[in-house]
C-alpha cells in the first residue's frame, strides 16, 4: 500500500530524511517512533503530498509521488495535531466543506455517519470554537475519514489531548483501524503506540533505525526496543 | 473503503471555498470590520488633511481611493490566508484531490468579494465627505472593478506566499505593491481621466494596460499556485 525507497529530503544545506525505505501491506497499523528532530512529521507531509522529496521514490495506494498526487490525496486521510477545521464554522459544515473538497455525491448521510462514529453528532450545529480540544481531535478525524480513505496518516495525534480525550481518541483511532484501513501514525506516547499498531519502526536520524513487528516484542517490551534502537543508532 | 475515489470538479472545490469563507467571515466578520475601519479612517484623515478647495479635491479623488483601497486590501489578504495557516486548514485544502489552482481561485474570488463590499461602502461615505457624486458613473465602478481584480489576483498569491512566513504582516505589503504598481497606476489614470471628462481616445491606454495586466496576473498565478504552496 505504501513504497518508499532511498528517500531524501533536503530543506536549503540541511538534510531531514538520509534515504529512508519503508513498505506497508494493505490493513497494518504502523506506529512510526523517534525522538524530536528525527523527521517523523517531514516524512508524513512527504506521504501526504504536502512536501515535495528531494531524491528517491514514494508510492501511495499504487500512485507514484509527485506526479500523481491528485490521486494520492483521492485516497488517503490525515489527522495532525492541528485540527485543520474552521472555528467559525460549525461540525456539520466542517464536514460538508471537505465533503465537497473531496467530491463525495449525497454527502449528508455520510455526515451523519461520520459524526455518530466520533461521538459528535448531538454537537453537530455548534460551532467548532466552542469545542474542547479532544472534541475538536475527534472531529479531526471525521474530517479525515469523510471521504472513506484507504490509508491513514496520523502526525502525533495525542498533542495536547488529557487522559480522557485521549481515551476517547483510541477508541476512535481502533474504529478506523478495523476498517481495514492501512495507518501510519507518529507518536511519543509510546505505551498508546503499543497498543494500538501491528508494527513499530524506528526512525533516527533520517533513516528506519529498526523494525519489529508487535508479535515479536511479546518478550521484550516496546521502551526497551525503543532505547536500544536509538542508541544503535548513535 | 470505496475502491474509486469520487473527485470534485474544479468549479465545485472554487465553488466551495468560496462558500465556506463567506459563510465564516458572515459570523466572525473579522476581516470585513478591519478593513472597513480602517479605509473609513483613511478617508476621514485626507478628508481633514486636504484643503477645502473644490478642485484640489477633484483632482485627488482617484488617488485618494486607491491608497484606501490598496491599503485596505492588503489587510484583508493577510487576515484571509492567517484563516488557512493558523490552525492548519491550508493543509487541509492542499489535502484536497482536486486541482490547487482550484484553492487560489476560491480564495481570490472570496477576496475579491470581502474588497468590493469594503468599496460598496466606501464610496458612498466618500461622495458624502468629498461632495464628488461623479464616482458613481458606470465606466468609474468598471475601473475599480476592473483594479480590484488585478489586485486581488496578485496579492492572493503573494498572500499564500508570505503566510508561510513569521514576518507576513510586514513581508505582504513589501512583496505586493512593487508588483501592483502596474495595476494600481493604470486605475489611477484611468479612474482620473473618467472623473476629469477625458475621452474615451484618452483612457483607452489605461484601460488596455489594466485588462493585460488584470489577464497576466490571473493566468501567472493559475501557474505557479502550486508551486508556492507546496514545500
Amino acid at each position: 500500500m505504501i513504497e518508499v525507497k532511498q528517500l531524501v529530503k533536503r530543506f536549503g544545506l540541511k538534510t531531514i530524511l538520509r534515504g529512508v525505505d519503508f513498505s506497508v501491506e494493505p490493513g497494518e497499523f504502523v506506529a512510526l517512533l523517534g525522538p524530536n528532530g528525527s523527521g517523523k512529521t517531514t516524512f508524513l507531509r512527504i506521504l501526504a503530498s504536502l512536501s515535495r522529496p528531494s531524491m528517491g521514490s514514494v508510492k501511495v495506494a499504487g500512485y507514484s509521488l509527485p506526479n500523481e498526487s491528485a490521486q494520492v490525496r483521492a485516497k488517503l486521510g490525515v489527522v495532525s495535531h492541528m485540527p485543520l477545521l474552521y472555528p467559525d464554522l460549525t461540525a456539520e459544515e466542517n464536514l460538508q466543506f471537505y465533503a465537497r473538497m473531496y467530491g463525495i455525491p449525497n454527502y449528508q448521510a455520510r455526515i451523519t455517519e461520520v459524526l455518530e462514529m466520533v461521538g459528535l453528532e448531538n454537537r453537530r450545529k455548534d460551532l467548532v470554537r466552542t469545542f474542547s480540544r479532544g472534541m475538536q481531535q475527534r472531529l479531526a478525524i471525521g474530517r479525515a475519514v469523510i471521504h472513506d480513505p484507504e490509508v491513514m496518516l496520523f502526525d502525533e495525534p495525542y498533542t495536547g489531548l488529557d487522559q480522557d480525550a485521549s481515551e476517547m481518541l483510541d477508541d476512535v483511532l481502533r474504529t478506523v483501524a478495523a476498517k481495514g484501513r492501512t495507518v501510519v501514525m507518529t507518536s511519543h506516547d509510546l505505551a498508546r503506540a503499543e497498543d494500538l499498531a501491528t508494527r513499530f519502526d524506528i526512525l533516527s536520524r533520517g533513516v528506519i533505525a529498526a523494525s519489529a513487528r508487535q508479535k515479536d516484542l511479546q518478550k521484550t517490551n516496546l521502551l526497551a526496543f525503543y532505547k536500544q534502537s536509538i542508541n544503535g543508532n548513535q | 473503503m470505496s475502491s474509486t475515489s469520487p473527485r470534485p470538479t474544479f468549479f465545485k472545490a472554487t465553488m466551495a471555498i468560496v462558500q465556506k469563507d463567506l459563510v465564516a467571515e458572515l459570523r466572525s466578520r473579522e476581516l470585513l470590520s478591519a478593513m472597513l475601519v480602517f479605509s473609513m479612517l483613511v478617508i476621514l484623515i485626507f478628508n481633514f488633511a486636504l484643503e477645502l478647495d473644490i478642485k484640489v479635491r477633484q483632482s485627488v479623488t482617484a488617488g485618494v481611493l486607491w491608497t484606501t483601497f490598496a491599503f485596505a486590501g492588503t489587510l484583508g489578504l493577510n487576515r484571509s490566508m492567517a484563516v488557512e495557516k493558523d490552525r492548519g486548514c491550508m493543509d487541509g485544502l492542499l489535502l484536497a484531490p482536486v486541482d490547487r489552482a482550484a484553492i487560489f481561485f476560491g480564495k481570490a474570488i472570496s477576496n475579491l468579494a470581502f474588497m468590493l463590499i469594503v468599496e460598496a461602502i466606501v464610496l458612498p461615505l466618500y461622495a458624502l465627505l468629498y461632495n464628488e457624486v461623479r464616482i458613481f458613473q458606470p465606466a468609474f465602478l468598471g475601473v475599480v472593478f476592473l483594479g480590484s481584480i488585478g489586485y486581488i489576483a496578485v496579492g492572493t498569491l503573494l498572500s499564500a506566499m508570505s503566510v508561510q512566513t513569521r514576518t507576513r504582516d510586514v513581508l505582504l505589503p513589501i512583496l505586493l505593491f512593487p508588483v501592483a504598481i502596474p495595476v494600481l497606476l493604470a486605475s489611477v489614470k484611468a479612474s482620473s481621466g473618467l472623473l476629469n471628462n477625458a475621452t474615451f481616445a484618452e483612457i483607452l491606454t489605461p484601460l488596455n494596460l489594466l485588462i493585460v495586466y488584470d489577464v497576466i496576473f490571473i493566468a501567472v498565478a493559475f501557474m505557479v499556485f502550486d508551486f508556492v504552496v507546496e514545500e
